[in-house]
């Protein structure tokens, strides 16, 4: 069947920030809808606020509005740009749930808007608990015993049907949040609580536990013609209980017959077609009882997800293109397959590798959280291994992580077996790594299996591991030219990495390297290609493996290809922003005409789709296996400036091997990093930094401390834990920290900087090819320096900084760029006090901000960076020297944080990074930018209410001001003790609340019963921190907009008057009006 | 590390593979061709449509779930040599009641792991079906090479009459009061096992048994099953065939529709590697509807050689070769892939309901 006719111009909804649950899957969706529909010749608008995407570039849609995605903002927006139809299966739960409220709005019914690729009913059932179990009772499935219910009353009767353990989930919520596992009454009754509070409909699903059960997940796409494909089967090692998000996961499913696999397919394709997902692709999860074989559904989602990104990966089948084509009507044998060019989309992919997924946390940045995984998503991350068996995908799979560890870890047990078992039952974020070690202190895989519920096929694949290591290690005596051929083969094979070899011979890992070249065993390239070599293919998507024979056709490229490293596992301050700028390096290298190869082994990311480079290879991002796509590849130059931290630390070995490094040289970024060479720098130039010491043991800290003045910001080295990095005011503070040093087994030295208060802190993105200096953009923080920069909100133009400052900052940056010989990308944090401009860090490389000043300048900054870096001047490229980009509007960044997925986590920011994702605000007046940013953000700004105020003695001065202008616009304040004598002493009239210590009814109870509508608070020291914290867990708790900074409250003050003054509200931009 | 027995598939063209031997010793020889389906192993292994083929699996993790009681489509291995990348020793699955090496020595299977499975499916697709031996028996490159080459052709095999007779499996509850005559070429156990499911007594006769005897029991309708080797050669039962039509409702699959084509008429040819796998597209050139198909064949139906009142219902949307036909005049459903799966997608089991509505009328 042919197109859509009836339609001509289609809007896609975005997933928006990043955030646990929810990350660069969507733009990776997102960005081949938008593609899809181009090329049929559809007009293509897009909202989202996430600006960190390549969705968002202005020239892939004909429109794209950087808006809250909130049903107000849409609204307004759908007023404007009026679509025929919305796609809302391509943004994940976010647009989903846009696309229902619109309709229960009646905004689509009275725009004349269709909804294409779902339906409203679809969606209802499908997340309705209560209707997708009464679907599938339809269709003769069993789903798991639950009841829906709306209050603790409704939840208590449920549990005389259901014995403990009991599984809560909250309907409509992103990464399961709002859910677990209950295992006694108290627990279920805090967890019924907070199920129904996060629930944007406060319904909450009652579940039998299915503990131990296996855990499967098909993707299926779905046309109109009622054909139906699957495109991978998925099984999860974890068992039942871990969020598939944070469990490991391997395709094609492992453990299954071909009857049971034929009883899900056709389970999962009746449930599409109950739920009515006509045109599109869907995630269905099931589970399997090991013992008996019996099948429970537990969800799908109809639409595209984080699971169908990792198919499409693992496959090579583009899910979100084609179920975007057949949403617009085609038959999935109307839809090409892009990688065989002779098959059609309507086949189910063959492969012959084996893919796992491992996740990646980030608990180091979250100290108080818990490590114990559960229904509720924690993980920020992942990363796919690709290998010609399971061994092979796992380990290749571990060592992409970027956690120091190049295989199974060494990491200790208990001593008990008691305490063992213990352990092993709760699911850790490292589990995999404790039940290596639990069998190479002897335990049983029946043993293992038992505690774990992990399948013993996966239990026996990581025992005959553990095996292959101790047989190795048993040589670490023996000269490496002793070491068995076989042996080093079968370890090669298996997926052991140079490194990991190494580590178990206790040898460097270059003799382990040298030793397996001379033996002539090294990483060939096979093709991905959805149809197991069935057909010819030439797939430019290749994975290494020790087994097998070379398949790239490298004839003709050698020294045209350009090596783009890319970012690795998303975690804490290396984010999407990254993959952005490598996707970026890649357009611009084939613009150029160069063959641009990707390196990378991230699967939620747009840079892993295999039509984006000339050469992707879905590979770790390690030495040896850099090196090893290097060797036959032998690229003119590659590119470490693009990828964040990762390829940076790559950079040296590509020097030792005279692999050449386009732009700014290696040593120049080394000499950026190595503080005391760069202070001399700083000193050549004539420019100023924050005082700083080092301090090499507790003994001389405080002296040290002293030669610098409080406050000081001090950073161990190495920190087990982290959370060391901390702003000391005071002796007391100082004291107090380095009595937790101990604890804290940080490893010195310690970095001491003279802590700048009350400084701005100011980004600066500039671009140069060597000799002249382009400045994309000054961002000005809100907050205070002191504050990590990724946290901070910002924005530009700077409003708040003298012509001269800014004369400084820009004349600055230009002698630093030319001082390092940047090409390509650099970013300066500096920090301004007292009309002083100083230095706080140089980065010659992308930062996080590219995307966000490339939206708002009109200038894709990482493109061009690109060009110079292969030769183009700034002059070519139409740049003048001394130039700062220009903008028409306001545009403001405002940080997301994770901290409603970590329960007992604070929300005070420090210097420690702590945020996944932004958001972007544009409009023409920093008021609205601002409110959208929040909005856009999460925080659910009141029009009026009760505002919570309670700031530390620093604050005080400050905080007057900002609830003068809340009263004047209607807000009542309410404050404790200090902070409302300070405001009463200002003649405001203000109502007095206790604080929790000072007994009940207090501030807690309040944000509790829902009478508190905004919360100030700010800490200093440890102390009131403690104290206070039950106050921001409860305002998060209660989704209650809240600021922990003085200045972002003053910052929120200052708009909310403005926009009170004037109609900006109103207005709806898009990026596209922005052209230089 | 476990030691293994070196083993080698030479292909007539002189390519060599080795592995690690991992079922009986000695030597077989037979046609190679690779199965792409991922999950299925012990349905494969007993399909006796394999018969004369060394099977080579492009999934690299093979026997995961192991041997159970209640898969297999016949009662032996009916392949003659097995090769994967990776065999499981230690299976897990509630049903398994051996390992698939141990299932594989006591069937007396040649079999092999650690072969670069893709290097040699990229081989075989390039070149076509190669005959070949897999040996544990070392000798001389040159000297296994000219073995591969002298290996009979399957053409010259009798490959139909060889196979075991299907076991009478037990009475169900026959609710249709239907009686069809399953003629086994080689049939998997699964096309009786549909075919009862829908109710059908299913009376299997022996390939050579005459079109006169099976009309003279008056049954509802025929079944001619799938089967192994080169349908032109069975010239003897394509003139049974011929005396059905016309006289009852038949259903042919693969080598079954292979010779309802020869017996009309039609010509078949031999597929440059073939169509071993269940993810196979086909389209209903009727209705538009696609199917996702199990299929294992080597030969096809000429589409231009079918004679009138015959004509296309489906084609591959792979290589666009005829998959079924319908005749415009007779009760007869014919088609080349496997409606009863196993292993592989069920989305062709309408075929069975269809054949029984013709049975019906």
């Amino acid at each position: 069947m042919p197109k859509r006719t009836d339609i001509q111009k289609i809007m896609i909804i975005g997933s928006g920030p990043i955030v646990i649950g929810q990350a660069g899957e969507f733009d990776y969706s997102g960005t081949q809808a938008v593609q899809a529909l181009k090329e049929e010749g559809y007009i293509v608008s897009l909202v989202n606020s996430n600006p960190a995407t390549i969705m968002t570039d202005p020239d892939l849609a004909h429109k794209t509005y950087m808006v809250p995605l909130t049903v107000e903002a849409l609204e307004r927006v759908l007023e404007v740009d009026r679509p025929d139809a919305i796609l809302p299966t391509m943004g994940g739960q976010t647009a989903l749930n846009l696309a229902v409220s619109l309709s229960d709005r009646g905004v689509l019914s009275r725009l004349g808007i269709k909804l294409i690729g779902t339906s409203v009913e679809s969606i209802r059932k499908a997340e309705d608990r209560g209707l997708f179990k009464k679907a599938m009772e339809k269709i003769g499935l069993s789903s798991p015993k639950s009841f829906v219910v709306h209050s603790l009353d409704e939840a208590k009767r449920a549990l005389t049907a259901i014995p403990f353990p009991v599984l809560i989930r909250a309907s409509f919520t992103l990464g399961g949040t709002g859910g677990g596992i209950a295992r006694n009454a108290e627990e279920f009754e805090q967890k019924v609580l907070s199920g129904l509070d996060l629930s944007p409909v406060g319904e909450v699903l009652v579940e039998e536990s299915l503990l131990g059960w296996k855990e499967f997940e098909l993707e299926v796409v779905r046309d109109r013609a009622d054909n139906s494909i699957i495109v991978c089967s998925i099984e999860n090692v974890d068992p039942m209980g871990v969020h598939t998000g944070d469990s490991i996961t391997v395709a094609p499913a492992m453990t299954l017959t071909d009857r049971e696999y034929q009883y899900l397919r056709n389970a999962a394709i009746s449930i599409l077609r109950e739920i009515g997902v006509e045109t599109g692709g869907s995630n269905v999860q099931f589970a399997v009882n090991p013992q008996s074989g019996r099948v429970l559904v537990i969800e799908m989602n109809p639409r595209v997800s984080r699971s169908s990104a990792l198919a499409s990966k693992a496959t090579g089948f583009p899910i979100a293109r084609v179920a975007t084509k057949v949403a617009i009507g085609y038959t999935l044998d109307e839809i090409k397959n892009d990688i065989t060019k002779v098959t059609p989309a309507a086949f189910e992919p063959s492969i012959d590798y084996v893919v796992v997924k491992v996740p990646r946390f980030h608990f180091e940045k979250f100290a108080q959280a818990s490590r114990v995984l559960g229904p509720q998503m924690k993980s920020v991350g992942e990363v796919m291994g690709i290998g010609h068996h399971f061994k092979e995908a796992l380990m290749k799979a571990l060592r992409s992580l970027e956690n120091n560890r190049s295989g199974f870890a060494s990491v200790v047990l208990p001593e008990s077996d008691s305490e063992v078992e213990e352990m092993l039952k709760e699911s850790l974020d490292d589990r995999i790594h404790r039940i290596a070690q639990a069998f190479r202190q002897g335990y049983s895989v029946e043993k293992i299996h038992e505690w774990t519920g992990v399948d013993q096929f996966f239990l026996n694949e990581i025992l005959e591991l553990v095996h292959l290591e101790i047989e190795i290690a048993e040589r670490c005596n023996e000269p490496l030219a002793l070491f068995p051929d076989d042996l080093l083969r079968k370890a090669k094979k298996d997926g052991l990495s140079d490194l990991r070899i190494a580590e178990l011979l206790q040898k460097d890992e270059s003799l382990v390297r040298e030793m397996r070249e001379r033996r002539g065993i090294s990483l060939q390239y096979r093709r991905v290609d959805t149809c197991a070599a069935e057909f010819d293919t030439t797939t430019p998507y290749l994975y290494g493996t020790y087994a097998g024979v070379d398949e790239r056709d490298l004839s003709g490229s050698e020294g045209k290809s350009v090596v783009i490293l890319g970012s690795g596992p998303n975690r804490i301050g290396q984010g999407v922003e990254f993959d952005y700028c490598c996707v970026h390096g890649v357009m611009a290298a084939r613009e150029m005409g160069f063959d641009a190869v990707m390196i990378n082994c991230n699967p939620e990311t747009v840079s892993t789709d295999f039509d984006i480079s000339d050469r992707l290879y879905f590979d770790p991002l390690t030495r040896e296996d850099v090196l090893g796509i290097l060797e036959e590849e032998k690229p003119m130059g590659v590119v470490v400036q693009f990828g964040g931290q990762t390829p940076l630390k790559l950079a040296s070995i590509l020097a030792e091997k005279n692999i050449p490094v386009l732009g700014t040289s290696p040593g120049m970024t080394d000499l950026a990093e190595d503080r005391e060479r760069f202070h001399a720098v700083i000193q050549e130039l004539g420019l100023l930094q924050p005082l700083s010491a080092l301090s090499h043991s507790i003994g001389d800290t405080p002296e040290m401390v002293m030669s610098v003045g409080f406050p000081v910001l001090v950073r161990p080295s190495y920190v087990l834990g982290g959370e060391a990095m901390e702003v000391l005011y005071d002796e007391e503070d100082l004291t107090a920290y380095l009595a937790r040093a101990v604890s804290l087994d940080f490893r010195f030295p310690l970095l001491i900087d003279s802590f700048l208060g009350q400084a701005t802190e100011v980004d600066v993105d500039a671009l140069s090819d060597g000799t002249s200096v382009f400045i994309g953009g000054i961002l000005e923080h809100i907050e205070e320096a002191g504050i990590h920069s990724g946290d901070s909100a910002c924005f530009l133009p700077p409003m708040n900084l003298s012509e001269k400052v800014l004369q400084t900052l820009r004349d600055q940056t230009i002698k630093l760029a030319l001082r390092l010989s940047v090409k390509g990308l650099m970013n300066i944090q500096f920090a301004v006090q007292n009309e002083k401009v100083y230095i706080l860090e140089v980065n010659p490389r992308a930062s996080r901000t590219i995307p966000f000043i490339s939206k708002s300048i009109g200038l894709p900054l990482a493109k061009i960076a690109m060009k110079v870096m292969l030769g183009k001047s700034l002059a070519d490229l139409g740049l003048s020297h001394g130039e700062v980009a220009r903008t028409p509007f306001v545009s403001v960044k405002e940080a997301v944080f994770p901290f409603k997925k970590f329960p007992g986590v604070d929300t005070i920011l420090g210097p420690e990074m702590k945020s996944t994702g932004e958001v972007m605000g544009l409009s023409r007046r920093f008021s609205k930018a601002f409110l959208d940013a929040q909005e856009g953000a999460g925080m659910n700004l009141p029009k009026q209410g009760r505002v919570f105020v309670s700031v530390s003695d620093r604050d005080k001065p400050a905080i007057i001001e900002i609830c003068q202008s809340l009263n004047s616009l209607g807000y009542k304040i309410v404050a404790t003790g200090g902070t409302r004598d300070v405001l009463i002493a200002a003649g405001m009239d203000v109502e007095h609340v206790n604080k929790v210590k000072e007994g009940s009814p207090h501030i807690v109870d309040q944000i509790a019963d829902g009478r508190i509508a905004l919360v100030v608070n700010t800490v200093s020291g440890k102390s009131s921190q403690r104290d206070s914290l039950s106050i921001r867990r409860e305002t998060l708790a209660r989704n209650i907009p809240y600021y922990t900074t003085v200045a972002g409250a003053k910052a929120l003050a200052m708009a909310l008057m403005d926009a009170s003054s004037r109609n900006v509200l109103e207005e709806v931009i898009c990026l596209q009006e922005i052209r230089r | 590390m476990k030691s293994f027995a070196p083993i080698v598939l030479v292909l007539e063209d002189g390519t060599i593979f080795s592995g690690q031997s991992v079922g009986a010793s000695g030597t077989v020889s037979g046609e190679v061709v690779f199965n792409t389906a991922m999950s299925g192993y012990q349905e494969v292994l007993t399909d006796p449509s394999y018969a004369g083929q060394i099977v080579v699996m492009t999934s690299p993790m093979i026997g995961n779930t192991g041997i159970n009681e209640v898969d297999a489509e016949s009662s032996k291995v009916q392949l003659s040599g097995f090769l994967t990348t990776a065999m499981s020793y230690k299976p897990s699955h509630h049903q398994c009641t051996k390992t698939l090496p141990d299932y594989l020595v006591e069937q007396g299977i040649i079999s092999a792991q650690e072969i670069d499975t893709r290097s040699l499916t990229r081989h075989l697709r390039k070149k076509g079906v190669l005959r070949g031996i897999l040996t544990t028996e070392m000798d001389k490159p040159s000297r296994l090479i000219e073995r591969a080459r002298r290996v009979p052709s399957i053409e010259s095999l009798d490959l139909v009459r060889q196979g075991l007779p299907m076991h009478e499996t037990l009475k169900r509850s026959l609710t249709s009061g239907l009686e069809v005559v399953l003629i086994d070429f080689g049939a998997k156990g699964s096309i009786k096992k549909c075919l009862e499911d829908l109710g059908v007594r299913v009376r299997v006769v022996p390939p050579d048994t005459k079109a006169q005897s099976i009309l003279d029991d008056r049954p509802d309708g025929v079944v001619l099953s799938n089967g192994p080797g080169d349908p032109a050669r069975l010239t003897s039962i394509i003139g049974e065939v011929r005396g059905l039509l016309g006289r009852l409702p038949i259903l042919g699959i693969c080598l079954g529709h292979q010779l309802l084509s020869l017996a009309v008429g039609a010509k078949t040819y031999k597929l440059p590697f073939g169509h071993h796998g269940v993810n196979h597209p086909i389209l209903d050139l009727f209705s538009g509807k696609v199917w996702i198909t199990s299929q294992n064949h080597n030969y096809a139906v000429r589409e231009d050689s079918l004679p009138d009142g015959c004509e296309p219902l489906y084609r591959s949307l792979y290589d666009g070769s005829l998959e079924g036909i319908r005749f415009s005049r007779s009760p007869i459903l014919s088609v080349q892939f496997h409606p009863e799966a196993a292993p592989g997608p069920t989305d062709a089991f309408p075929i069975f309901s269809e054949f029984l509505e013709m049975m019906k009328r």
